[in-house]
């Protein structure tokens, strides 16, 4: 097993830079390029949610990012001190609304768990942890 | 991201290059919205060269879409790469938005 560790001020512009970490992740793991873009999108939606709904706002805490890489198998966990989050708690998109009802809300947390192969939340001692975790595609 | 727009046939092509992000997102929707006020309403968006998008990105589109379908509009898009209909399609989004292969066949489906 391999482990990584990346720690990021909670900015939208640092999204790109922890994409590219879980991607070099990734690529230990030998994921293939579609699940390691699947990799990326689900980081970024977790990322983004923890910004905008934890600390709602910019620079008002740090991201911490752990990779952890078995062959074919990558295990992500964002760790945050924002405001506690339930992920089972956000509605599911109304994918197939006509457009002007359209609200793309939620579907953030959608992609997360449509593109990973199992998400989990968990808080303890003010500290929020997301699991995500890829296995190769076959 | 790069943005560049060209009118072609009377229609406002947006090219866009590159990640659209939580980060980058705003600059797209604000050069969609700038098209939309200054009465720009048969737009295609090129995606030939977006290689990630987010639902960020998805939000910007959409709400451009909604704009200009109320003053008789549309925003269409072209040669998204697999990966970005990807996550179009599992949006829900491939059966809103007219998305054409090119951009030729985009410009001339107004």
């Amino acid at each position: 097993m391999s482990e990584s560790r990346l720690s990021v001020t909670a900015r939208y512009d640092r999204i790109k830079q922890i994409c590219s970490f879980v991607v070099d992740a990734a690529n230990v793991a030998g994921l293939d390029e579609s699940s390691t873009f699947q990799c990326q999108i689900a980081v970024d939606e977790a990322c983004t949610n923890i910004i905008e709904h934890g600390y709602e706002g910019e620079d008002k805490g740090r991201i911490d990012v752990i990779c952890n890489t078995t062959p074919g198998v990558l295990k992500i966990e964002l760790l945050d001190q924002a405001l506690p989050f339930d992920l089972d708690k956000v509605p599911e998109p109304e994918l197939g609304a006509p457009l002007e009802d359209m609200k793309i809300g939620g579907l953030g947390i959608y992609f997360m768990k449509k593109m990973m192969d199992d998400v989990s939340f968990s808080r303890e001692n003010g500290t929020n942890k997301l699991m995500l975790l890829k296995r190769r595609a076959g | 991201m790069d943005i560049s727009t060209q009118e072609v046939k009377r229609v406002s092509v947006m090219t866009v290059k590159g990640r659209v992000d939580s980060s980058t997102a705003p600059d797209l929707e604000n050069a969609l919205k700038q098209l939309v006020e200054g009465d720009k309403t048969q737009i295609v968006l090129d995606l030939k060269d977006v290689e990630y998008m987010s639902s960020a990105g998805l939000r910007a589109m959409v709400s451009t879409l909604k704009s200009v379908k109320r003053i008789n509009g549309d925003l269409r898009l072209c040669a998204p790469s697999p990966r970005v209909h990807e996550v179009l399609r599992l949006a829900g989004l491939t059966s809103i938005f007219n998305i054409y292969p090119g951009q030729d066949e985009a410009v001339n489906s107004f």
